[in-house]
């Protein structure tokens, strides 16, 4: 299977600009950059995907064991620089792509120029044993996995006509409201099951290009005792906490977030 | 039900304040008349909640603060709506519920659970909408949450019974893996035993082309047929085909004692009528044990003559008999075919004293010799199902004479391939053929 359609690549901006390449985390699809992307676009070329089992890839090219861990999914992004010959790449990875961006790094560095972490958290499970606190227990993961059941149960009766309809949005395609959000069960725990119980601590000292960390201020999932913890693991990494609530600052402060990833990048000549 | 005087007309307001003595009907009336927007909000049989963009809650009705066990002071401009769910709920909400309403402006029927203030969990559907303002930028979020314990309980019961019915199938399909798996192993073993029933490759025969094909009816049966061309010494060569009545692992020793029998009996009589009646001894004394078995067979030898009778040399002499068994067909040079029947010859280990018929035959160049089993004359073909039969075979022979041993095996194969694929008979073919003489051209150095 050809690798853009697997991924559902689709590429926009400045054609001749640097490639920046924003990675969805677990839960949507590329489309939660979509705020952000017009001020991306304008100076560089921009490069969206889907993870394989996610939004609108291709969902046959889903296996349970090479999904079943980060590397899998950074072996997607790899493989999209590789058939797309990218270089130089400007990895964007929201939440758990943050993590996958930087095995994706460890394993070919010679593709990457900067790395962009947006709500990063390198574990998100309590460590008692080093005294880390990710702000979650592995029950707490079971209930999202309930959560996520019993929201499949539910689509049928109730999430359909909502998510097939969008009468309040009407720019939006069906298409894009369809899969937005609407990961096959099945997938969705084992991703869900790969991102919450991921610890990539031990890569962080090691990684080598330069890179920014955005936090919110108040982010429930990656709150900023994470941020720090990040920050100080990374050497050389640069730290902004955006005036922002929730997980998702590419959606709630999409200009905030946009600026200062500029800023970096202008800052660094890119 | 519509009130009477609900559309604001004094009859109503008349009754509800009316000095007659008051009904319960009335005071139903009065009830509803009186019951403003502002209690409708905050006792309405569901929770009512506004937050702002970031989820800081900014109102919430009496009903939710009751179900959550909190008071408006601790929650409206402390608490954020994530704050009133579970950990697993606000991560579901975080990263699905969030982005899908900032994307859509509305989120239904989501099932949540909110957390109490005494620690208990109480199973919600939450909506929310998002009210914008004129020029359509975001301003709150408004969200109702319904109370869904007995839904939730039904959903509990579904999802218990969809996880039970996927085990069912994943165990099912293992059983049916394992029994596949058996099946398999059963079918390399019957064709390894088959393999050893017949020679592993023809010998190869000076200026004789011989060859030959299996065809197995089903993998899960043995077949019965057998054949050999084995060495005699000085030249001669011996030969034989049969059929051995019935399937499976008895047909299958039966075939192989059979065969040994044959090879020593072929070499050790003086003609193949001798070799069958040794044959038949066997099988008689062992069916007279309590094992009837027999077979029908084609056995005989091959002696190289100096020449043909025409001058021509490398012709073969064929001495053979037969016991039950269809006729040999022999497809000459010269583009003839015909049978070589072997009368009166009766099935083999039936009888204690039977009688075979012998006969013989030169092969000259250019001749072939078609040994086969009935497998390929009662092949059901055709819309009505009706067997090949003999005379379809010879036609067949007619249509492909002169035909080498090795086509004339291939097209017999492919013959096989186009009959009724529920065919239950194997089928064995040997050929026997001598090349065709291609006389030296004037001149040319021997």
């Amino acid at each position: 299977m050809d690798v853009r359609r697997r991924n559902n690549v689709v590429i926009t901006g400045r054609p001749d600009g640097p490639v920046v390449m924003p990675a969805h985390g677990f839960g949507c699809d590329q489309n939660m950059w979509r705020l952000m992307v017009p001020a991306l676009a304008e100076r560089y070329r921009v490069v969206l995907f889907d993870y394989v089992g996610s939004g609108r890839s291709d969902l046959a090219s889903w296996n349970p064991e090479r999904y079943a861990s980060l590397d899998g999914y950074a072996r997607d992004v790899l493989e999209i620089c590789e058939e797309l010959d990218l270089r130089d790449v400007i990895f964007v990875g929201h939440s758990v792509s943050a993590m996958i961006g930087v095995r994706a790094v460890a394993r070919a560095p010679h593709l990457f120029s900067e790395l962009v972490m947006v709500a990063p958290s390198p574990r998100y499970l309590d460590d008692p044993g080093t005294g880390y606190r990710g702000g979650f227990t592995e029950a707490d993961i079971e209930e999202l996995l309930d959560a996520l059941d019993s929201n499949y149960l539910g689509w049928s009766a109730a999430m359909a006509p909502v998510i097939m309809g969008n009468p309040g949005r009407p720019e939006l395609g069906e298409e894009l409201t369809e899969s937005f959000c609407a990961t096959d069960p099945t997938i969705a725990r084992v991703f869900a099951r790969t991102t919450f119980l991921s610890d990539t601590r031990d890569e962080l000292p090691g990684l080598r290009v330069p890179t920014l960390i955005l936090e919110c201020e108040r982010d429930p999932i990656a709150p900023r005792e994470v941020g720090a913890h990040v920050h100080a693991a990374i050497p050389g990494s640069t730290l902004v906490t955006l005036e922002a609530t929730g997980h998702c600052p590419h959606l709630s402060a999409p200009e905030a977030t946009a600026g200062a990833i500029l800023s970096f990048l202008r800052e660094r000549g890119r | 039900m519509t009130p009477p005087g609900a559309d604001g007309g004094d009859t109503g307001r008349g009754g509800a304040t009316g000095a007659g003595p008051a009904t319960p009907g009335t005071e139903g009336f009065t009830a509803l008349l009186e019951d403003s927007a502002e209690d409708l909000y905050e006792h309405a049989p569901c929770g009512y909640l506004s937050t702002l963009l970031d989820g800081e809650i900014a109102r919430i009705n009496t009903t939710l603060l009751g179900w959550l066990g909190l008071t408006r002071e601790e929650v409206v401009g402390r608490m954020r709506f994530s704050d009133l769910l579970t950990v697993g709920g606000r991560l579901y909400h975080e990263t699905h519920f969030a982005p899908l309403l900032r994307m859509q402006g509305e989120v239904s029927g989501v099932a949540l659970e909110l957390r109490r203030a005494d620690g208990g969990r109480l199973p919600v559907l939450v909506t929310s909408g998002v009210k914008k303002g004129s020029d359509g930028q975001h301003l709150l979020i408004r969200t109702t949450v319904f109370d869904a314990r007995e839904r939730r309980a039904y959903e509990n019961e579904l999802l218990r019974a969809r996880r039970e019915a996927e085990e069912a199938a994943a165990t099912a399909e293992r059983e049916r893996e394992s029994t596949e798996r058996e099946r398999r192993r059963l079918r390399e073993v019957l064709a390894t035993l088959q393999r050893s029933l017949l020679p592993p490759s023809l010998p190869s025969v000076p200026n004789l082309e011989a060859a030959a094909h299996y065809h197995t009816a089903s993998p899960d049966h043995l077949g019965g047929d057998f054949y050999d061309l084995f060495p005699l010494g000085e030249g001669r060569w011996g030969f034989f085909l049969g059929d051995v009545c019935g399937k499976g692992p008895e047909a299958a020793a039966v075939t192989s004692l059979i065969r040994y029998t044959l090879r020593a009996a072929v070499l050790h009589e003086p003609d193949a009528v001798g070799a069958l009646h040794v044959l038949n001894g066997v099988l008689y004394e062992r069916g007279a044990g309590g094992d009837p078995r027999h077979c029908t067979v084609i056995a005989g030898s091959l002696s190289p003559l100096d020449t043909d009778g025409d001058g021509i040399p490398g012709a073969y002499s064929i001495r053979f008999a037969g016991g039950g068994h269809p006729p040999a067909l022999l497809l000459r040079s010269d583009g003839g075919a015909e049978y070589l029947p072997t009368p009166g010859g009766v099935l083999v280990g039936v009888l204690p004293d039977p009688r075979f018929v012998g006969t013989e035959v030169t092969l000259r160049a250019g001749d072939t010799l078609l040994l086969y089993t009935d497998g390929l004359t009662e092949a059901r073909v055709g819309p009505e199902s009706s067997r090949y039969g003999e005379r379809a075979l010879l036609t067949f022979a007619e249509n492909l004479a002169p035909a080498r041993a090795h086509h004339l095996v291939d097209v017999a194969t492919a013959l096989l391939g186009t009959f009724d694929p529920g065919a239950d008979d194997d089928t064995a073919l040997l050929a026997l053929g001598v090349p065709p003489h291609h006389p030296q051209a004037p001149g040319t150095p021997t």
